[in-house]
């Protein structure tokens, strides 16, 4: 099983990313579960929400506490609340920022984590270019799926074009191929730094 | 086809496929979604013929309801928490004249203090109210309930209530397979009532019953309750034969053949006790699981037969009674049973407790011919002529009136 963790602020998607990447793995013949964390259905407030994939029927209807990746929406909640608790050892952190980890003060979370398994993204000003409005999480779909490899683009592109419809979803994707390329940019430096 | 979509958009595709003729409901978290899922379908003219009614409280909702079933119109509604203690009259009339009304109760905490998220608290306080009270394990389950749900209200003509874990159920986006709308249509006939108001037929419903009938039509209607539990396992079983699953049902035993431990529970958490049983077993535990889908009318012998051999019973429940503990615990422990101890109902809607009866009552528990569960002084004669006026006609009317009508002839007139 892989569990994604996403962390935002009301108002910016959050909820509908874990849907999404749930319609994108299913696409793709998985099983899929998305839930959010309910409470606080405010614009701003600190939102949860949980996507898990597998193979096999998913039973269980706790919260992921242990996630395998976990996905900052908004960069004003590090520090604030707790985002990376749980993560394993191996897991993925892809955030919405053009920052490093270390500009962030996250500089201990790298050094216990794989390198290419870090990424930021800025995908605020990518859903800004693409979409015209600064909801980040479609962008923030691609970046993960180049990151993790757990669904393909085109799932993503998908999903996105059944929620949105063929203008608004073509524009989304539009925003999580950048995504996706700025992501599996990155990896590559990694990838070259680490051979070297 | 299978789809991945969010639990309260697979429950408004379920019952439109079911041709509700009638949709009245209030919002209120976590139920909102699917009525307004609902609203449009019926705005847009993809359910027609049906008719949605905006209304100002819960109260009218279900009052609504009411009123759209007696005259005829298959009808539905959604609720939870707060909402349905406030249509809580209305509830209690809707079971008591037998109009089968099928509602979604999107089960939430129950305040004060306020609280918006899942537990069983709302369900528990409308246990007594006699509709049937079917819960379910998955978005999966809670689709193919509601479809068997409007086929069990209007069988029985008594108002079933579907429980889906809010939040945890309505919110999730998983897979659901919904049939399709010939499957559907053929599993589920036109509603055809037992009663129905008609100013061609003018009949009235809901008569005052005094001590004379009260008790007997309480037990009627407990007689209804009991012959879902003959219905129940039947549409459960004609529903996998056209849809190929295990949907509904009275009970779900999950690796219960060797067990010592039983896990009991109902609604979503089965999910993740299963996965908890499954380690235990890897580890060499024999524990089991049952889920309990039919609360209402709860499965005494199911339950009884299920934990046969079963040396510890743990019952998981998202309620509890103040004061005193488990509530399904509670059934549970009626279930397992105790020889000596015997319920006798009595004094139901003002009938006289006698000390002749009460005389008799010890005498019989004295032969040990006191049954678990008997009530006292009822006559059985009118119920006998009631339960074969309605095997013999399916328009039987109103049973209250009937039973009134019954008592009310010269002796010489029965047959």
């Amino acid at each position: 099983m892989f569990q994604v963790r996403f962390h935002g602020r009301g108002g910016q998607g959050v909820v509908t990313a874990a849907e999404l990447l749930a319609v994108a793995a299913f696409r793709e013949g998985r099983h899929a579960q998305a839930f959010p964390s309910f409470g606080s259905e405010r614009t701003g407030a600190p939102v949860v929400s949980y996507c898990r994939i597998d193979d096999r029927e998913i039973r269980t209807r706790e919260p992921i506490s242990a996630p395998d990746a976990v996905v900052i929406q908004d960069v004003t909640l590090i520090h604030q609340v707790d985002l990376f608790g749980g993560l394993a050892a191996a897991g993925y952190v892809l955030i919405n920022t053009s920052r490093t980890f270390a500009e962030l003060g996250l500089g201990e979370l790298a050094a216990r984590c794989q390198p290419d398994h870090l990424s930021t993204c800025p995908a605020t000003e990518l859903a800004l270019e693409h979409v015209g409005r600064p909801v980040p999480n479609a962008a923030l779909l691609g970046g993960l799926a180049a990151l993790t490899d757990q669904v393909p683009l085109h799932a993503i592109g998908d999903a996105l074009r059944d929620r949105f419809g063929p203008i608004v979803g073509e524009r989304n994707l539009a925003a999580a191929a950048a995504a996706f390329e700025h992501v599996r940019a990155q990896r590559e430096v990694v990838a070259g730094a680490t051979a070297d | 086809m299978l789809q991945q979509i969010e639990g309260s958009r697979a429950i408004a595709e379920a019952v439109a496929r079911c041709r509700p003729e009638v949709v009245c409901a209030y919002p209120i978290s976590p139920q909102t979604h699917i009525i307004e899922a609902i609203g449009v379908m019926v705005k847009e003219g993809a359910l027609a013929p049906c008719e949605y009614i905006n209304v100002e409280s819960e109260f009218a909702a279900m009052s609504v309801s009411i009123g759209a079933s007696a005259a005829g119109a298959r009808a539905y509604t959604a609720t939870a928490s707060q909402g349905l203690l406030f249509m809580i009259e209305a509830v209690y009339n809707a079971a008591g004249l037998g109009l089968p009304i099928v509602m979604t109760l999107a089960n939430r905490a129950i305040g004060a203090p306020i609280n918006i998220w899942n537990d069983h608290s709302d369900a528990m306080a409308v246990r007594d109210a006699g509709w049937i009270q079917l819960f379910a394990e998955t978005n999966q389950e809670a689709a193919d309930l509601h479809i068997q749900a409007f086929r069990l209200a209007e069988e029985l003509s008594v108002p079933v209530m579907v429980c889906m874990d809010g939040f945890i159920l309505t919110h999730a986006v998983e897979g659901v397979d919904l049939l399709d709308q010939d499957v559907v249509d053929a599993f589920l006939p036109p509603y055809e009532p037992r009663q129905v108001l008609d100013p061609e037929d003018p009949v009235s419903i809901g008569a005052m019953v005094g001590p004379e009938a009260f008790e007997e039509v309480r037990y009627l209607a407990h007689l209804r309750q009991l012959d879902a539990l003959d219905r129940i396992p039947v549409i459960a079983a004609e529903f996998a034969a056209v849809s190929g699953r295990a949907s509904g049902g009275l009970v779900r035993p999950y690796r219960l053949e060797d067990a010592d431990t039983a896990i009991i529970a109902m609604g979503s958490v089965l999910g993740t006790i299963k996965d908890a049983v499954d380690q235990r077993r890897d580890a060499g535990e024999r524990v089991g699981v049952l889920g309990i889908t039919s609360f209402r009318p709860f499965p005494l012998e199911a339950v009884r037969a299920a934990l046969a051999g079963v040396e510890r019973v743990i019952v998981v429940e998202k309620a509890f009674s103040l004061g005193m503990g488990g509530v399904l615990a509670t059934d549970v422990a009626m279930a397992l049973g105790t020889s000596s101890l015997h319920t006798v109902v009595a004094g139901l809607g003002g009938r006289p407790i006698t000390l002749a009866s009460l005389t008799d009552m010890l005498a019989r528990a004295r032969a040990d011919e006191l049954a678990t569960l008997s009530f006292l002084d009822l006559d059985e004669g009118v119920i006998a002529r009631e339960r074969a006026r309605m095997a013999s006609t399916r328009r039987s009317g109103p049973f209250a009136e009937n039973v009134l009508r019954d008592l009310g002839r010269p002796r010489e007139d029965h047959p």
